[in-house]
């Protein structure tokens, strides 16, 4: 086995190499998608050829550079630029729904050892470019996730003091409330709507984090990379699925 | 063009000495204007999109975290921001098709050169012996014109040619290739060959290497050009020389994208290059075809098609006309080309054109098996799609009357430590009961890779109720009449949808798994929508018989002998084999023919 192929050799791996792990993904999104991008590009130029004749093995890839747009695409949603995408519709998420979207997204999934927290990688700023979306089921979950927002600082100024928002309530507290409605089918009557909420921001908030270099990295995805060579799975695999 | 990176559309004014009119640029338009160019005929190939040239246009290796919605499948993307399908998908935006009440037909088109080829699953089955004679074997659907032996050494050229990996199993009506045809598939992934033991070993289900048009070695193209063209030294020549320029696969970043360094098969990296170096091939790109025309003898002239960058009806002709722009949009063209001689529209004089559409049947289930969680990190990328496959493996309970269907299906599989996208761990709270917080990130490092999706694809059988007609009330912005769908399935496709299931059920639960997916005892509310597996082939059948059907073994109408439908079209019966490889060699087949009636001055 060849070290690109090792899957631990990090600096072959484009979108973990130490560029992409530090790349900022809080604040606005945009931009840091263009910083992304320049590191890929860079980093996943296009392989030419394998270095390799008919019925000869492979023992390189070469690269040469990769294309950073594609003039030819129209541009538009039927035909978009796919080699460097751009969103193109604007956010609606007020600044007051993100800064109480990012507690939750943080609820769901915080900080540890290994990797940051959900809102530290921008997965709050991900719901807002999905509920901010022209399509159908977008703009109904944008009324989904906006309602339970509101619904969130009801429940927490009803359970701990007038006027109290739930972005400010200690975790315990936090908590309380998320228990009664982290499961649909468990909620209690009355509750769906919010239990309903919490599974889609569930749902959103972990796309965003896991999709993200960070994210990937936490997964140990080792994929993605060009390999001169496709070698059985290693012994160790094949040992934990009992085949070795 | 394809091969220019700086890429000018193809616009030229067209000549007027064209031996052959190709419509549409796809498998079949692609691999008829390959064989025909390199044949010496003059070829003009129209096609409906744009210009599109992987190459240069392939997002290789871009992130979800690049992508609009993480690259979520959206109205005008359905497959996902990626996916290599531009102007298409379910719809294609000011070019409608409506479904007959009662019927929710979906028709996936792309506008682009290379139609769907581009973003295909690469899956290349070839179709057996019992496949092209169904109804001799049980009475049901229709024969084709022409045998498994007849059809075999274009299998042979087609895989040669475009480069398939897979082995040779000799398993009943799963036909080997040739020696020295097939590429060398990829080893197996973990998932895979877990499953495989399980399957053969306490279910005897077969898995077997996959068949997929991806390159695994770059091909050895002076050896195969020899062997495609023993007797034609341009052919063997621009054969060779793409053959060169295609690299072999380098295990990552999705098929379905397209590819830019041409490891896999797309019509515009493969096909149309060699074509064009024979200098014998022009392309007009945005020209929508919207009839056939032909002259007071009955024979076709040419075509009329639409200019969509001027919105102006144009017209081209040539000595013969081949319909290629896929089944339902031949069927079409056909129907809307009335004239006194013709008032049904051309070909149809029997009334069977747009009749016997078939789609694939289609099932799956998902599941998540604890033996593949917590697995050692590794790369699982592979090869994009699948590597091993299961055929179907009940022929013999068929024949003895064991299942309450008559036809096979087989079985496609994945999952496994995939690159992470959009929501990858969606629907995972029967398994943590609503997990968040630490838990919950904890049960997603836990799960991934830890899931398993089965697909089942099998044959349906053509019925009346299936086919498609021109809709009274409707033009495309075009100005022509758009499509009306109908669609009623038969228990055959009901009853085997079922039966996908439960085996699936059976193998997740074998595995040790959790089924994920709703079991229905219903077949109706098992099965996919039709259309939906992309498989629609038929409405232009092909036959002995020329009440019976429209075209001849050869793809050559009944009635307008300088009129050929080269694609899915044509097809008689729809087995569970994908029908792309079998459209490419049915093509091959039919460009030989029409060479030898050029040659000898039949048209």
């Amino acid at each position: 086995m060849t070290d690109e192929s090792r899957s631990g050799d990090r600096t072959k791996h484009p979108h973990v190499s130490e560029r992409g792990l530090k790349l900022p993904v809080l604040g606005a999104v945009s931009m840091d998608r263009r910083q992304a991008l320049k590191v890929i590009a860079i980093a996943a130029a296009t392989p030419a050829l394998v270095s390799c004749k008919p019925g000869e093995e492979a023992s390189e890839v070469v690269m040469t550079p990769a294309p950073v747009s594609n003039p030819r695409a129209r541009g538009d949603a039927w035909d978009p630029d796919l080699i460097a995408p751009t969103v193109p519709w604007e956010r609606s998420l007020t600044s007051d729904e993100l800064q109480s979207l990012a507690v939750l997204c943080d609820v769901i999934i915080p900080a540890d050892e290994r990797s940051q927290s959900a809102s530290q990688l921008g997965a709050h700023d991900f719901i807002d470019e999905w509920v901010s979306a022209p399509y159908e089921a977008n703009q109904s979950d944008k009324v989904l996730v906006r309602g339970g927002l509101v619904w969130l600082d009801s429940e927490a100024s009803e359970r701990f003091g007038e006027g109290t928002r739930f972005r400010e309530l200690t975790p315990d507290q936090q908590i309380s409330i998320c228990d009664d409605i982290c499961y649909v089918p468990n909620a209690d009557s009355g509750r769906e709507a919010a239990a309903r909420f919490f599974d889609k921001v569930r749902d959103l908030t972990s796309t965003a984090f896991w999709t993200t270099p960070e994210g990937m990295e936490d997964l140990q995805y080792l994929g993605n990379v060009p390999l001169p060579r496709w070698d059985p799975p290693p012994p160790e695999v094949l040992q934990h699925i009992g085949l070795e | 063009m394809v091969g220019q990176p700086d890429g000018g559309q193809v616009t030229l004014k067209a000549q007027d000495d064209y031996d052959a009119i190709i419509v549409g640029s796809g498998a079949a338009g692609g691999m008829s204007a390959y064989v025909l160019a390199c044949s010496g005929v003059k070829v003009l190939m129209l096609e409906a999109g744009r210009d599109y040239d992987p190459v240069s246009e392939t997002p290789m290796f871009q992130l979800p975290f690049d992508a609009p919605l993480r690259a979520a499948g959206t109205a005008e993307k359905p497959f996902g921001f990626y996916d290599a399908t531009v102007d298409g998908g379910w719809r294609v935006p000011g070019e409608p098709y409506s479904s007959a009440e009662g019927t929710d037909f979906l028709w996936w088109r792309a506008r682009m050169l290379g139609g769907r080829t581009n973003h295909w699953g690469r899956i290349s089955l070839r179709m057996g012996e019992y496949d092209y004679k169904p109804r001799s074997r049980d009475g049901l659907g229709l024969d084709w014109p022409m045998s498994y032996e007849d059809v075999a050494p274009y299998y042979d050229k087609t895989e040669a040619l475009i480069g398939v990996y897979g082995s040779n199993e000799g398993l009943e009506n799963t036909p080997n290739s040739s020696p020295g045809v097939l590429l060398p598939p990829p080893a197996p992934r973990a998932e895979e060959l877990l499953t495989q033991r399980i399957c053969r070993e306490r279910l005897n289900i077969p898995v077997v290497p996959a068949h997929l048009a991806i390159l695994t070695q770059p091909l050895e193209a002076d050896r195969i050009a020899r062997m495609l063209w023993p007797n034609n030294e341009m052919a063997r020549r621009v054969t060779a020389e793409s053959m060169r320029t295609r690299a072999a696969c380098y295990y990552a970043t999705p098929c379905g994208r397209g590819c830019s360094i041409k490891a896999n098969f797309q019509s515009p990296t493969v096909l149309l290059p060699p074509a064009l170096a024979t200098g014998n091939l022009d392309i007009i790109t945005n020209a929508m075809v919207r009839e056939v025309t032909v002259d007071a003898n009955g024979r076709a002239t040419g075509v009329h098609y639409i200019d969509k960058t001027t919105r102006l009806e144009e017209h081209v002709r040539a000595r013969v006309v081949i319909l290629t722009a896929s089944a339902c949009e031949s069927a079409r063209i056909l129907l809307n080309s009335k004239s006194s001689l013709f008032p049904d529209g051309l070909s149809n004089g029997n009334g069977l054109v747009g009749k016997y559409v078939m789609d694939t049947v289609g099932a799956g289930v998902q599941g998540q098996i604890p033996a593949l969680e917590n697995m050692p990190p590794h790369n699982a990328d592979g090869a994009s799609a699948m590597h091993l496959y299961m055929p179907w493996w009940l022929y013999q309970d068929q024949a003895r009357d064991q299942l309450d269907f008559a036809r096979g299906y087989h079985i496609e599989f994945g999952g496994g430590r995939k690159m992470p996208g959009f929501g990858s761990f969606g629907g995972i709270e029967p398994l943590t009961a609503g997990s968040y917080g630490q838990r919950f990130k904890e049960d997603c490092r836990r799960y991934y890779g830890s899931f398993l999706g089965f697909d089942g694809r099998g044959e349906m059988i053509p019925n009346d109720n299936c086919y498609c007609e021109i809709d009274p009330e409707q033009v495309d912005e075009w100005g022509i009449p758009t499509l009306r769908f109908h669609w009623t399935w038969s228990d055959h496709e009901l009853n085997q949808a079922r039966h996908m299931q439960r085996t699936f059920e059976e193998i997740i639960e074998t595995m040790g798994g959790h089924v994920l997916s709703t079991i229905h005892e219903d077949g109706a509310k098992a099965i996919a929508r039709p259309g939906e597996i992309i498989h629609e082939v038929g409405g232009v059948i092909m036959g002995n018989d020329p009440s019976r059907s429209v075209l001849n073994e050869f793809c050559q109408s009944w009635e307008v002998d300088n009129l050929f439908v080269a694609d899915g079209g044509c097809f008689v019966s729809n087995a569970d084999k994908n029908p792309t490889l079998s459209i490419m060699a049915i093509a091959w087949r039919a460009s030989d023919y029409i060479v030898g009636q050029m040659n000898e001055r039949n048209f």
